[in-house]
């Protein structure tokens, strides 16, 4: 039986329980025993978890280690020369057994290979078979002990309560699982990249050529791969800059603005205007970024004699600073909104005018918020990736001109890991590199952003 | 006070001072209230820059040019094997029948020349627009039908005037001998301007005049259906336990710091944990929302867990007090009254996290749901792509009919958007409660 | 047993002959520093002040009583227009200043509040140092030419608010450190600093304890000399103790309106009998 039917048949038994157990209590009651301790269906809940939950683990376990096991037994096919090779032909080969299995033949496989494919297939219509007899088996009979212990002494909602208590406690634990899976994900890799190349020369390496194929540039060095990160690095913060130059004096004055200025009706208008900026998805940025604004700020530069990249980092960092706005002015628009009316009301009552008031009363009460939320967007700056990728181009250029081509960490990583790639390559281990820097970044960015707000909370309290 | 230094001023001298300094300080005032409008309205007009370029690429990229032909239905030729499988349609002579009718149309001309270029007007989605329409309407077999083709995406940017007869024949995309049929379709009024049925029902290509984004948008709902099936269990779960259940220690702390911090997480970021734990690891295949799902719902999770802990923190502790006091347990009082409670702010934050999953595309790309799949995905477990990731391959084609049709499919993006953050507005608004 | 409906008319009915359309008492002083007549406010739709008329003598404390919701820190905020900052509010009437009406083009809302100085319930006191908000209003008007003025007038105005002898060290210190007593004489201090006419006081001492509130008093009676003082208070031994006049209001109409001793030992309306023996408020 395939998966999804076997979840549906497990589900079905226990649904099955679900009546089972809630007749039985009723029929106890209408017999007028003593009265139960938990509502029929608490009990009929309990027969029905008893019977779903271990035949659900079997699944998962199963069908998650039949295939490692697999991979093991296979090996006992491998003529002894490819056991001694590396990881990465073993993979190759196994890609090969895997086609037979799939019935995805490319010419005449080595007989040896068919004859692990063939065996592969067994094992798998066996192991399939054995699944399912043993879920039913499992499902039904762990059910049926469930089942058995339905009495009206029966503490059923304790039970159910029990076991739905660990199922959240156990949905808490998925973000520590993802960090987790992250951190570790990215790690391995990179210090599988870090045995191939020195980290001194990937973090200070002044040259990015990671040979793309059919893409060899001229005068790159003879063919070697470089690994150098600082030109994409420089090419980030450019970018970043550009939108911060942007977005940082719009979104506050924005903010104070809406906040000190506007009357309620101009604010309910406008603020769900900028939301609305802060909704539209990256790969529409970048399309416009690519579409209009890379070749308007082209046509600029060059009618006033400048030369310009078509795609220059200051159409990227004009359109990522766009993005940014909302962000900014909302952020900056709440601790704003923070500050105690009574000390407007001091300022305003010693005389000052509005914008006084603002700038030195509000703004300094704010700052540390504001601080935050710059902080905040830098991060997400360095971090966003699909306005990078359609308007920055890829050319690693070290270049501080904002009219430069320049290439971004995010934009290499999309570049290297999208289509297929050779899981070995240092290429492809240089993005989980890459990837792991730009964790380290932002996550200091975010941690540096909540030290300062803690700051400011204690401040007011 | 008997040692009160000199130096005040009277309040007559104050006033004086005070009005001397008043007209810098308006105009400095009238400056910063200046800076501040400029700051709105410049946001606002990058806005309506946007929107502007997109409507404008966007709405006639919903509109396509259609040539009208009589076709003859001929039931052998188009169905040889008489079964009306794929098989037989796809060997069946559509093209031909199709080539026939524009040659007809343009009273047969002669000579190789003349012929191409007035097959060079029709798309090469023809035959099988032929098939099927065959197929919806059995009962014409066997009659001539007049049926709406499109026209190759040259010709219908000729037609919008993106392509000029000005420019010398060399340089032009279609020649002189093109134009002269064009002109005669259209004055024998065989072309005609009308809404894309292509752009709804269509799935990937490389033709931009059958391109559509069904496929896309398909790919996405399956992907958007995983989603949401994993990450408002998750979510909810994780906000129930975190602000209701668990003691506050050292391990909640960790697990906030946790959700805090994936926040931060570029999304991109996701994606290469996709791949290096779903995909190489699990061995999962490539390209399937299931994977897309998986990974777009972490992502989303802490937007979910972030609104639904703040909704369940404002129902206000007495109507827990209330419950437990008729001896309902902890649990029947969070399921049966603090979660309803806090439903709408619950749903709002899963709404506006499902927003942010529908519009994200580098995760996407990461897991492989970048590749050209020209099948509508059946399943969870089909390769499909997303409709940002339509939009994104689409964006990489040079040609102007696909500026058009991305920005169509951008419009129909955007339109899902904007109906989900005015769904959890209007949600937020009905259902607001006051204590 | 009368119904709800006929109670409710008995009701108002007893409030609208309670309530005069005239206040009792004489509104008028001889050297009036600030007037208000036929002042009416209304925030949005609800109207705070009905017709009110006072003088506000110079070189006086005149006290605002009157349960809460009355319209006394309405009335007040008026004199500065402090009411500017509240959304949806509107002000019908006359309110001068000496000869200048406060709501007159003319008449900047900066140089209005620089004369008429204001010191609010709870002590707010800027987040910088003590200097630094002393100094903050002299700064912004251009008082002080030079550091030397600015330093004598911080000094004049701690002195004034007899705070200096307790601060004096520690001048470089957040003005949030000092304690709720110091911290309201130090914004009393900052009204000082600008040299206003007049100060409005708006429940000075209503955050304060008995030992801070009985400083702030003794305050208030060293600066009646040099200035006209307009405090809002809950306690009415409290405008017994400070003021010169007393002004009771009621649910947005001045009541009564006299010298303190005579609106506290001999009230001439009913309310204002009521509400100082105690009976509500």
């Amino acid at each position: 039986m395939s998966l999804t039917s076997l979840v549906l048949s497990v589900l079905m038994i226990g649904a099955v329980y679900f009546f089972m157990g809630q007749r039985l209590i009723t029929r106890y009651r209408s017999l007028g025993k003593a009265k139960a301790h938990s509502l029929p269906h608490y009990h009929g809940l309990w027969a029905a978890l008893t019977s779903i939950l271990p035949g659900l683990i079997l699944l998962v376990i199963w069908s998650i280690g039949d295939d490692f096991l697999f991979k093991q037994m296979v090996k006992d096919f491998y003529p002894t020369e490819i056991l001694s090779m590396g990881t990465m032909d073993q993979a190759v080969v196994r890609a090969k057994i895997m086609n037979v299995v799939e019935g995805i033949a490319f010419g005449t496989p080595e007989p040896w290979i068919q004859a692990a494919g063939e065996a592969w297939i067994s094992w798998k219509s066996t192991s399939d078979l054995a699944l399912t007899v043993l879920a039913i088996a499992v499902s039904v009979g762990s059910g049926f002990c469930g089942y058995r212990q339905i009495n009206p002494e029966f503490r059923s909602r304790n039970n159910v309560e029990r076991i739905l208590l660990w199922a959240l406690a156990l949905s808490s634990m998925v973000a520590i699982l993802t960090t987790l899976g992250i951190v570790l994900s990215v790690l391995f890799e990179s210090i599988r990249f870090f045995k191939l190349v020195p980290p001194q020369d990937f973090l200070l390496g002044l040259e990015w050529n990671p040979q793309f194929e059919g893409a060899e540039r001229a005068g790159s060095g003879g063919g070697t791969a470089t690994y150098g990160m600082l030109p994409m690095f420089v090419g980030t913060f450019l970018i970043s800059a550009i939108a911060l130059f942007v977005a940082v004096p719009v979104g506050l004055f924005a903010s104070i603005y809406l906040a000190e200025y506007a009357t309620t009706r101009v604010r309910a208008v406008v603020k769900p205007l900028l939301e609305i900026l802060a909704g539209v998805p990256t790969v529409v940025y970048g399309f416009f970024a690519a579409l209009t604004v890379a070749p308007f700020v082209k046509s600029v530069g060059e009618s006033m004699g400048l030369e310009v990249a078509s795609e220059s980092a200051l159409a990227a960092g004009l359109v990522m600073g766009v993005m940014i706005i909302p962000f900014i002015s909302s952020l900056s628009d709440d601790v704003i909104n923070a500050v105690p009316q009574a000390l407007r009301d001091a300022a305003y009552g010693l005389g000052s005018t509005k914008s006084e008031t603002v700038r030195q009363v509000v703004l300094p009460a704010a700052l540390p918020g504001i601080v935050a939320a710059v902080i905040l967007a830098v991060s997400r700056a360095i971090g966003e990736t699909m306005i990078v990728v359609m308007a920055a181009g890829l050319a690693a250029n070290l270049s501080f001109n904002p009219l430069d081509a320049v290439t971004t960490v995010t934009s290499q990583i999309v570049t290297i890991l999208v289509g297929d790639q050779e899981f070995e390559s240092a290429k492809t281990l240089s993005a989980f590199a890459l990837a792991l820097i730009l964790i380290l970044i932002t996550l200091s960015l975010n941690f540096l952003a909540l030290q300062v707000v803690k700051k400011y909370r204690e401040q007011y309290d | 006070m008997t040692d009160t230094p000199k130096g005040a001023l009277s309040p007559k001298e104050a006033a004086k001072y005070v009005a001397g300094s008043i007209a810098a300080r308006n105009r400095s005032e009238s400056w910063f209230q200046f800076w501040g409008r400029s700051a709105i309205a410049l946001a606002l007009a990058f806005l309506i820059l946007l929107f502007v370029g997109i409507l404008s690429q966007g709405i006639p990229g919903m509109f396509q040019h259609y040539v009208i032909l009589e076709v003859e239905l001929h039931k052998d030729r188009l169905d040889p094997q008489g079964n009306m499988s794929e098989d037989s349609l796809y060997a069946g002579d559509a093209g031909g029948l199709v080539n026939e009718a524009i040659m007809r149309a343009l009273d047969d001309p002669q000579g190789r020349k003349q012929k191409r270029a007035a097959r060079s007007i029709m798309s090469s989605g023809s035959a099988l627009r032929l098939n099927h329409f065959l197929k919806d309407n059995l009962d014409l077999i066997g009659q001539t039908v007049t049926v709406k083709f499109a026209v190759d995406d040259d010709i219908d940017s000729f037609l919008r005037g993106f392509i000029t007869r000005e420019t010398p024949d060399a340089d032009r995309r279609i020649n002189n001998a093109v134009i002269a049929f064009v002109d005669k379709l259209s004055a024998d009024g065989r072309i005609s301007y009308e809404f894309s049925d292509y752009l709804f029902t269509g799935s990937a290509s490389r033709n931009a005049e059958i391109a559509g984004i069904k496929g896309a948008l398909v790919g996405s709902i399956w992907t958007l259906l995983v989603c949401i099936l994993i990450a408002f269990p998750l979510g909810v779960g994780t906000a129930i336990y975190l602000e209701e259940i668990a003691p506050k220690n050292r391990f909640t702390e960790i697990i906030e710091i946790n959700i805090n911090n994936l926040a931060a997480v570029p999304s991109v970021v996701f994606g290469i944990m996709g791949l290096a734990i779903f995909i190489v690891f699990f061995g999962l295949p490539r390209s399937i929302p299931l994977v897309g799902g998986i990974v777009l719902a972490l992502m989303t999770l802490p937007t979910i867990i972030i609104s639904s802990r703040a909704a369940i923190r404002a129902v206000p502790p007495s109507i827990r007090d209330a419950a437990l006091g008729v001896g309902a347990s902890r649990m029947q009082t969070i399921f049966h009254h603090v979660i309803p409670l806090a439903m709408p702010g619950i749903l709002t934050g899963t709404i506006i996290g499902m927003a942010q999953a529908l519009g994200e595309t580098a995760p996407l790309l990461m897991i492989g749901m970048v590749a050209f799949i020209v099948d509508v995905p059946s399943g969870m477990l089909e390769p499909a792509t997303a409709l940002p990731v339509q939009i994104f391959m689409w964006a990489d084609f040079a040609e102007r009919m696909f500026i058009q049709k991305t920005s169509a499919a951008i419009i129909v993006l955007l339109a899902f958007l904007i109906t989900m953050n005015a769904g959890a507005i209007i949600l937020r608004k009905k259902l607001e409660r006051r204590w | 047993m009368m119904s709800n409906e006929q109670l409710i008319n008995t009701k108002q009915k007893m409030e609208d002959r309670l309530i005069p359309d005239h206040t009792v008492g004489n509104i008028y002083v001889e050297n009036a520093r600030m007037s208000a007549r036929k002042v009416n406010v209304y925030y949005s739709d609800k109207q705070a002040l009905d017709d009110v008329n006072l003088d506000i003598g110079s070189s006086q404390v005149i006290a605002f009583i009157g349960p809460s919701g009355c319209g006394k820190s309405t009335l007040l905020r008026c004199f500065n227009r402090m009411n500017d900052t509240i959304d949806g509010c509107r002000i019908e009437g006359e309110i001068k200043i000496d000869k200048d009406d406060v709501h007159d083009p003319a008449i900047d809302v900066v140089s209005l509040r620089a004369r008429v100085g204001m010191v609010f319930q709870k002590p707010n006191p800027f987040p910088k140092s003590i200097y630094d908000n002393i100094a903050y209003g002299p700064r912004i008007h251009g008082l002080a030419a030079t550091k030397v003025d600015l330093d004598n007038i911080v000094q004049y105005a701690l002195h004034r608010a007899g705070l200096w002898a307790e601060v004096k060290d520690r001048l470089d210190k957040p003005g949030t450190g000092l304690s709720g007593g110091q911290q309201q004489r130090l914004c009393i201090a900052r009204a000082i600093a600008v040299s206003p006419e007049v100060i409005l006081m708006d429940e000075p001492c209503s955050a304060l304890d008995p030992i801070a509130t009985a400083k702030i008093e003794e305050l208030i009676h060293e600066l009646r000399e040099q200035y006209t003082i307009v405090i809002v208070t809950h306690s009415m031994q409290q405008a017994a103790r400070v003021s010169d006049r007393t002004a009771y209001f009621h649910l947005g109409k001045l009541v009564e309106v006299g010298e303190t001793t005579q609106v506290f030992t001999n009230p001439q309306h009913e309310l204002t009998q009521d509400y100082i023996t105690g009976r509500f408020g």
